[in-house]
């Protein structure tokens, strides 16, 4: 069976994978049977290992050194290249971060392939499919040179066990000096939020302006907690200082696909629904009749946040 | 120092974007084009670098006749000249394609510091400036929210999930900026007017040395099969509240299986 190369996306505390890995593999075994392709510090795979086996890595290639933890991204994209080279693998997929298309591009240059990114479904034929323009255009693609390349969306795809061998390859890395142009000086966490991630969460609740105040967006806080929730906002929250721009949703923050979004305030802008328009169930809460909001909304409240809201939370929690 | 800002002219986000269904590219000929969002705060980058260092501001656009508006803006916004890369045969692209062409329009400018958005609002691919870092050889300091240049060395912060990454490189570098890292500033009608006398220089493929068959959809890297809009969901349930609307909602999330 052809082999797919699938780069592994370690949490940031190292203790795992995160759930892009997992919906990577999944995707990639319509194509042929994965190889996770584990890069970082010496001791990134060590934790890591048996997860990636569990679904469905036939192998697990290691390339670790310090080189790839101390520069930007290149490195990565050049030890991948060298297994492109050597494997002659069918496909290449890796989860769609801004890290993971980086690599994505640099690898399509290095290797003179094509590439597809931000695909929500691979085929076993090769054919992707994405959606564009905020959500409104489903589009089917295909690459026609190299290797294909395939950057993966995160909560497109769930992530299915299948247990493989996980055999393991040590990969020789020796970063050329090209590669180390860019220098990561250092890795500053801002905010640590004991909610789920963002891009992760099976529930999104976000506010929007109409939340009105920083001390107010508990309201939103107290409803995500409920229903066990990672909490989102819109640009104008966020531009309004209601809470930090980690967690915007939209075209310029994050991408969100979850089970259910709750958009509380929130008037609909495209900008806004580019980032949240795939979630499979949409509530929205807004006293506006007319909002824009209400049109993908599978279910809506018109009415006041202040009241809609916390009292909805108190009934959640009593149904526990 | 000699920046070069990277400038697209994409269909209004705030609109009904289209793709043509005769060849499956994106319908630019119908829509109401404005320069891309997001490179207006790499515009307002390069204009704050030139004014604590000094140089001059070029931008650079790779796209058809018509984008001469998104050159406007920039040139109106303070940048000092234009170079608009215009051939038909362009048409259809990949974003490999389309490095290559950026990268040898590059390769005929005198840069230290290339800037430009981290992504389109149309093609949203997000990789450009990767591309362009890998075909050039020189380093890319991604997802700006911040941009410090000491001499010759640049110091970014890399916006990430909950903070960010210090990133260090030497010119010539590419940096693509995010929308966190300023407030671009408004043209000024004195801005405007003055635009309007600044050199645009318009280059074709045979220009830059670039093969008109290296590029175009006939040899682009992927392949756009089919497309359609996004099946319309069914329609939904809207209730007004009146004192009950939680108490629907919740029954909503129950009948979901969601709580
Ligand atoms: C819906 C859709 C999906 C697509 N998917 C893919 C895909 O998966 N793979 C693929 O290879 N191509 C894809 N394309 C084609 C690709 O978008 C174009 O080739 C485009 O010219 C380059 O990518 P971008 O605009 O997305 O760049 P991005 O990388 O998103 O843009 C980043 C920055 O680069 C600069 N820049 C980009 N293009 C230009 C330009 N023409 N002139 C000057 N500066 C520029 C701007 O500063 C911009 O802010 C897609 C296009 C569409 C419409
Ligand atoms: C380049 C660019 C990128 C952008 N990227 C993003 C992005 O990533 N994410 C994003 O969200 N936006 C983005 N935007 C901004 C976007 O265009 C909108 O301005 C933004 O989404 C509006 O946020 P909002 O819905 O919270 O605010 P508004 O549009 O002001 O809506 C507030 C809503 O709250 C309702 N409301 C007010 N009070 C109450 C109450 N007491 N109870 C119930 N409802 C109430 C109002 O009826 C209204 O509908 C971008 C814009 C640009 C130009």
């Amino acid at each position: 069976m052809a082999e797919v190369l699938v780069l592994v996306e370690t949490a940031p505390d190292g203790s795992g994978v995160r759930k892009t890995t997992l919906e990577a593999l999944t995707a990639a075994r319509a194509l042929g049977e994965p190889s996770a392709v584990v890069l970082g510090a010496p001791g990134t795979a060590a934790p890591v290992k048996d997860v990636l086996a569990e679904y469905g890595a036939a192998k697990v290639l290691v390339g670790e050194s310090d080189d790839i933890d101390a520069y930007l991204v290149a490195p990565k994209a050049e030890v991948l290249a060298q297994l492109v080279a050597d494997r002659s693998p069918a496909a290449v997929v890796i989860p769609s971060t801004p890290e993971g298309k980086e690599i994505a591009g640099r690898l399509a240059i290095k290797t003179g392939s094509g590439f597809l990114t931000d695909v929500t479904e691979i085929a076993a034929d090769g054919t992707a499919t994405q959606v564009a323009f905020a959500g409104a255009t489903i589009v089917h693609a295909k690459v026609t040179t190299g290797t294909p390349i395939y950057t993966l969306r995160g909560n497109s795809v769930a992530p299915e066990a299948s247990a493989a061998a996980g055999e393991e390859e040590t990969i020789a890395v020796s970063v050329s000096d090209a590669a180390k142009q860019t220098r990561v000086v250092d890795r500053v966490v801002e905010q640590k939020s004991d909610r789920p991630d963002l891009t992760e969460a099976a529930i999104v609740v976000s506010g929007g302006r109409g939340v009105a105040s920083a001390e107010n967006f508990s309201i939103i806080e107290g409803l995500a907690d409920s229903l066990g929730a990672a909490v989102g906002a819109s640009r104008a929250a966020v531009d309004s200082g209601f809470y930090p721009h980690s967690f915007q949703v939209g075209q310029t923050g994050k991408t969100v696909s979850p089970q259910l979004y709750i958009a509380v305030g929130i008037s609909g802008a495209i900008q806004h629904r580019a980032g949240m328009q795939t979630s499979k169930s949409i509530v929205a809460v807004n006293k506006d009749p007319e909002a824009p909001i209400f049109e993908l909304a599978d279910f809506g409240v018109v009415g006041d946040l202040n009241t809609v809201v916390p009292a909805a939370t108190e009934q959640i929690t009593a149904r526990k | 120092m000699n920046i070069v800002v990277l400038v697209k002219q994409v269909p209004d986000s705030g609109t009904e974007r289209q793709l043509d269904s005769s060849d499956n590219t994106v319908a630019r000929a119908s829509a109401d084009n404005v320069i891309n969002e997001m490179d207006e705060y790499a515009i307002e980058e390069a204009l704050t670098v030139k004014e604590s260092q000094g140089g001059e501001v070029t931008v650079l656009t790779v796209g058809p006749d018509g984008a001469t508006d998104a050159i406007r803006k920039a040139l109106s916004m303070g940048a000092d000249k234009a170079v608009h890369v215009s051939d038909t045969a362009i048409h259809g692209s990949c974003a490999v394609q389309t490095s290559a062409v950026i990268a040898a329009a590059l390769s005929q400018l005198e840069y230290d510091l290339v800037i430009c958005g981290a992504e389109s609002t149309d093609g949203r691919v997000s990789v450009m400036p990767a591309l362009l870092s890998e075909r050039l050889g020189i380093p890319h300091l991604s997802g700006a929210r911040k941009l410090t240049v000491e001499g010759s060395t640049l110091k970014v912060e890399r916006q990430t999930d909950g903070g960010f990454w210090a990133l260090e490189a030497q010119t010539p570098a590419i940096v693509s900026t995010w929308d966190t890292i300023n407030e671009p500033r408004y043209p000024s009608f004195k801005g405007i007017m003055a635009a309007k006398k600044k050199p645009v220089e318009t280059k074709s493929l045979a220009d830059l040395g670039v093969d008109a068959g290296s590029v175009g959809l006939a040899t682009a890297t992927s392949q756009v099969l089919d497309f359609a809009g996004r099946p319309p969901k069914g329609e939904g349930v809207k209730v007004t509240d009146e004192g009950d609307g939680a108490e629907k909602l919740v029954g909503y999330l129950a009948e979901q299986k969601l709580v």
